[in-house]
């Protein structure tokens, strides 16, 4: 398959960026599109210039290190999959695809297709935890879960913090990731002592970081490649009413 | 030619001589406390997030002490431990089937084909029942039965089900767990957090661990970062093959620099072969993808009977196909431990029956599981790891049965630490993946979680306390000589790298230096095969340091320049792997010598031999490394062929 790639290029965060475009002439259907970012990547290093610089790990959709925007989707077309799962079989011949980074206020462009995310850390360093010291835990079984509620805090434990979600919110929120962190330790049993100033102090740390507001419009739910869902969102504003209406904080 | 010189025995003198019953109790009461007050004073490097180093670092800022961490990803939430599916192991006796801590440690000693020391697996099984404790307070939400207990299944090498888990994302939801302790700690100020900073080198002073050199990998600057003690958490090195189930960015420097500077690496030939990963599509490839061992529970393995039968397999009939596992191994089947399963594999398609592209893979069919426990079933247990393999090989294993082949996925081998997981530098303690102690020749599944988690969360924390109580530390800057050399020594090799300028890229070299380990060091090891990697392998490290091509400057991020420092350690520990992989003149676990095999092709060990861990101590760039071996004893797991027939 022939195809060409129009990628955001930007030597650093303070220089200015642009697309530019390289044609790929020997991509094959079953290559990742990472392994497509690889290939033109070995060959612009051959031809003396700098490889597009982007973020990846696992490879395996695990780690949430990968992530550009692809076509104007957070992770492109495919429902449920990260860049790095997502195949080349799913272009076709001739394509010209456009190869972009995150694009939100929060998140800074680092280099090329790079960003940094790390507001998403300071979010769970802000209360994203059970405080359980070592040594500290009791029988595992002395506490059983429901198991709707285990499934349920399962689900929402899946987030792998790529980003998608804000990416692709047209008001850079992070509301879907930060709603799946409070649904996953609000609603378990060891999660409730901590419920309610936690999720005070994870929208706060939220605002503070920068992301937008927001309006329900659902695009992060689409882009998300674990299938977070809406209501999520809906737990998130259930629990920060209830935990502003307790007098608190 | 012989490879390498001898030098004398090494001993671990740190387990009590006591029952082993007894041994961590005594151990951690004869180790020396730090008073509370006083460990703030006291700064710990930790190098690595995922379980180890995750778990280690949290509880070190939790019991006080000052925590200066690293890892090379733009979070610690991204360590590859993160990618572990399966299953952790615990000897909770849940389901009343047997088991008991003994068991466990019996299983994980013979599993590793006696090739693990005994002190450190029965630790190892008597601290697994706290850490599922301990996960759950955290709020890892593993699979529950309905009546909201804990679920456990089994795994392989054992008869008992001993393994909890999170549908097939067990290592994310530990891995969650430990980073959610780690942020908590960073928020309070007790950890002073380095992500997106890769390690360089270790500082040695004194013949002490002292710190480390790093690069920020976003705007180049190397820093020294000095303390009492360094943790390495670095997880292993199968990366050395290229294509293998590790993240891409996984590497061995941590290990090697420290193997450089005094560490010795014990055991680096076991690698493990996982018998169940996506085989390969093309040349372009740069990972491998494992499916969970946890699907041989229901899924049955095998191969036309006839070899060149390249009929689709729904149109061969049943009594053309051959479940070699369960007609060979009729006691554990499907679920025998993984380096049986994996050269199983290589010996069908080594006679032609081998399915899809190039004949290199088997099935792996679920047609039998979605008859008995519905399709439903199946995917609640399964579902994302089926979705996976759809959304990679773009077939719907539902519907077709997987093709699966075996691939590099962890590695056995590492810095040999003592009981107290303290290399041969005083101060350097290494942790995880990184160390070679507790699974031998051969990782059972479900261990690799468990490992990482006993040794970060309860195994380092007192040890790490008891070195710091017994030493005094002076204080250093970082214009002490030995700093200074480090950063120069360290700075030097990468203006080396970005001066070389040659018509060769990175990823080229480490194909190669891939293809020779896989085909010589590989599933099957001969002495010929070996001499011959021995013969390749320093020249390809100088065709490297002559003709590498690294684009860019060191003062900027340049990812071609992480990669190429990476990959020039790889090329020497690739070197010590077939050393020892020739020196190791039998078959044990996932050394696998053709030299040394039963009649029916099973692995020979040599107990009389090579019943021991083989530690080297480095002896310079292309000079002759130095074998000190460590003699292993078993006292209460009496050494015996495996047999899982």
């Amino acid at each position: 398959m022939k195809l060409t790639l129009r990628i955001w290029r930007q030597a650093g965060p303070a220089e200015p960026g642009r697309m530019v475009a390289y044609e790929v002439p020997d991509a094959s259907p079953d290559m990742s599109f990472l392994e497509l970012l690889d290939v033109l990547n070995e060959r612009l290093t051959l031809e003396g210039e700098e490889p597009v610089a982007f973020d990846h790990d696992c490879r395996e959709g695990i780690c949430g290190a990968c992530g550009v925007v692809i076509n104007g989707q957070a992770h492109g077309p495919r429902e449920r999959t990260t860049t790095c799962q997502l195949h080349v079989r799913e272009f076709n011949d001739g394509d010209v695809i456009d190869v972009e980074p995150w694009r939100s206020v929060a998140f800074g462009v680092v280099k090329d297709l790079m960003v940094d995310r790390s507001g998403l850390d300071r979010i769970i360093q802000a209360g994203g935890y059970i405080s359980a010291p070592t040594g500290s835990a009791p029988e595992a079984h002395s506490t059983p879960v429901p198991k709707p509620i285990a499934d349920t805090a399962f689900d929402n434990a899946t987030c792998i913090g790529c980003g998608a979600c804000v990416a692709a919110c047209p008001n850079g929120s992070a509301m879907l990731f930060t709603s799946a962190k409070v649904t996953h330790l609000n609603i378990l049993p060891q999660g409730a002592p901590e419920r309610t100033e936690r999720v005070l102090n994870l929208v706060e740390a939220m605002d503070a970081e920068g992301f937008g507001g927001c309006t329900n419009t659902g695009e992060c739910t689409v882009a998300c490649p674990k299938g977070i869902p809406m209501a999520s969102i809906a737990t998130l504003n259930r629990e920060f009413l209830r935990a502003s209406l307790s007098g608190r904080k | 030619m012989t490879f390498y010189k001898l030098g004398d025995d090494i001993a671990d003198t740190t387990a009590p001589d006591v029952p082993i019953e007894q041994r961590w109790d005594k151990r951690r009461f004869d180790a020396k406390l730090v008073n509370p007050a006083n460990r703030r004073r006291h700064s710990v490097i930790v190098v690595g997030t995922g379980l180890a180093g995750g778990a280690a670092g949290a509880t070190l800022a939790e019991q006080g002490y000052h925590v200066i961490q690293f890892c090379y990803q733009d979070s610690p939430r991204r360590a590859h431990s993160i990618a572990a599916q399966g299953g952790i192991n615990a000897a909770k006796n849940y389901r009343n089937d047997g088991d008991s801590v003994y068991r466990l440690f019996y299983d994980t000693v013979k599993g590793g084909d006696f090739r693990a020391r005994e002190s450190n697996v029965y630790r190892l099984a008597q601290t697994s029942t706290q850490i599922i404790d301990q996960c759950v307070a955290q709020g890892v939400p593993f699979a529950r039965e309905y009546g909201g207990l804990l679920d456990t299944r089994s795994f392989g090498g054992v008869q008992v089900a001993r393994t909890f888990y999170a549908r097939g994302q067990t290592g994310q939801q530990l891995l969650i767990g430990a980073y959610q302790a780690l942020s908590r700690q960073i928020d309070a100020g007790n950890i002073e957090m380095h992500a997106r900073t890769e390690m360089l080198d270790l500082i040695v002073i004194d013949g002490r661990a002292r710190g480390i050199v790093a690069r920020d990998l976003i705007t180049g600057q190397i820093s020294t970062y000095l303390a009492d003690a360094v943790v390495l958490a670095t997880g292993g090195y199968g990366n050395v093959f290229y294509l293998s189930t590790n993240a891409k960015n996984s590497n061995a420097s941590a290990i090697w620099r420290a193997h450089r500077r005094g560490a010795y690496f014990a055991n680096p030939c076991y690698t493990q072969i996982h018998p169940t990963c996506i085989p390969r599509s093309g040349e372009y490839q740069g990972k491998l993808t494992l499916m969970s061992e946890s699907l041989r529970n229901d899924g049955r393995i095998w191969v036309p009977k006839n070899p060149g039968d390249h009929r689709p397999p729904d149109q061969i009939p049943e009594d053309e196909r051959d479940y070699y596992l369960e007609r060979i191994y009729p006691g554990f089947g499907n679920l025998v431990p993984r380096d049986i399963a994996s050269r199983a594999a290589k010996n069908q398609c080594d006679v032609g029956r081998g399915v899809g592209p190039g004949g290199l893979g088997v099935y792996l069919d679920f047609a039998d599981a979605i008859r008995r426990m519905g399709e439903d079933k199946v995917r609640e247990k399964y579902g994302n790891l089926f979705e996976m393999y759809d959304r990679i090989t773009g077939e719907d294993p539902y519907k077709v049965p997987m093709r699966i082949y075996p691939a590099v996925h962890y590695t056995m081998g590492g810095l040999w630490v003592d009981y107290d997981l303290q290399s041969t530098i005083p101060g350097c303690f290494v942790v995880g993946e990184a160390n070679f102690s507790d699974h031998g020749a051969n990782r059972l599944g479900a261990s690799a979680l468990m490992q990482g988690l006993a040794d970060g969360y309860f195994v380092l924390p007192p040890m790490l306390g008891n070195y710091i109580a017994s030493n005094k530390f002076d204080k250093i800057d970082a214009s002490h000589p030995a700093v200074v050399d480090t950063v120069n020594e360290a700075t030097g090799r990468l203006t080396k790298l970005l001066s070389v300028n040659g018509e060769r890229t990175v990823d080229s070299f480490h194909r190669e230096l891939g293809e020779i380990m896989w085909d010589e060091c590989g599933m099957a090891r001969s002495e010929d095969g070996l001499r011959k990697a021995l013969g390749r392998l320093p020249e390809l490290r100088e065709e490297f340091w002559r003709s590498v091509k690294v684009p860019g400057t060191g003062a900027q991020l340049n990812q071609s320049l992480e990669r190429a420092n990476r990959v020039s350690d790889f090329l020497e520990l690739g070197e010590l792997m077939c050393v020892d992989a020739l020196h190791r003149e039998e078959s044990c676990g996932g050394h696998f010598r053709v030299e040394s095999q039963t009649p029916d092709g099973e692995a020979r060990r040599d107990d009389d031999r090579f019943a021991y861990a083989g530690a080297w101590e480095f002896g310079g760039t292309g000079e002759q490394p130095i074998l000190h071996k460590e003699q292993l004893t078993f006292d209460y797991v009496h050494l015996a062929q495996r047999n899982y027939a």
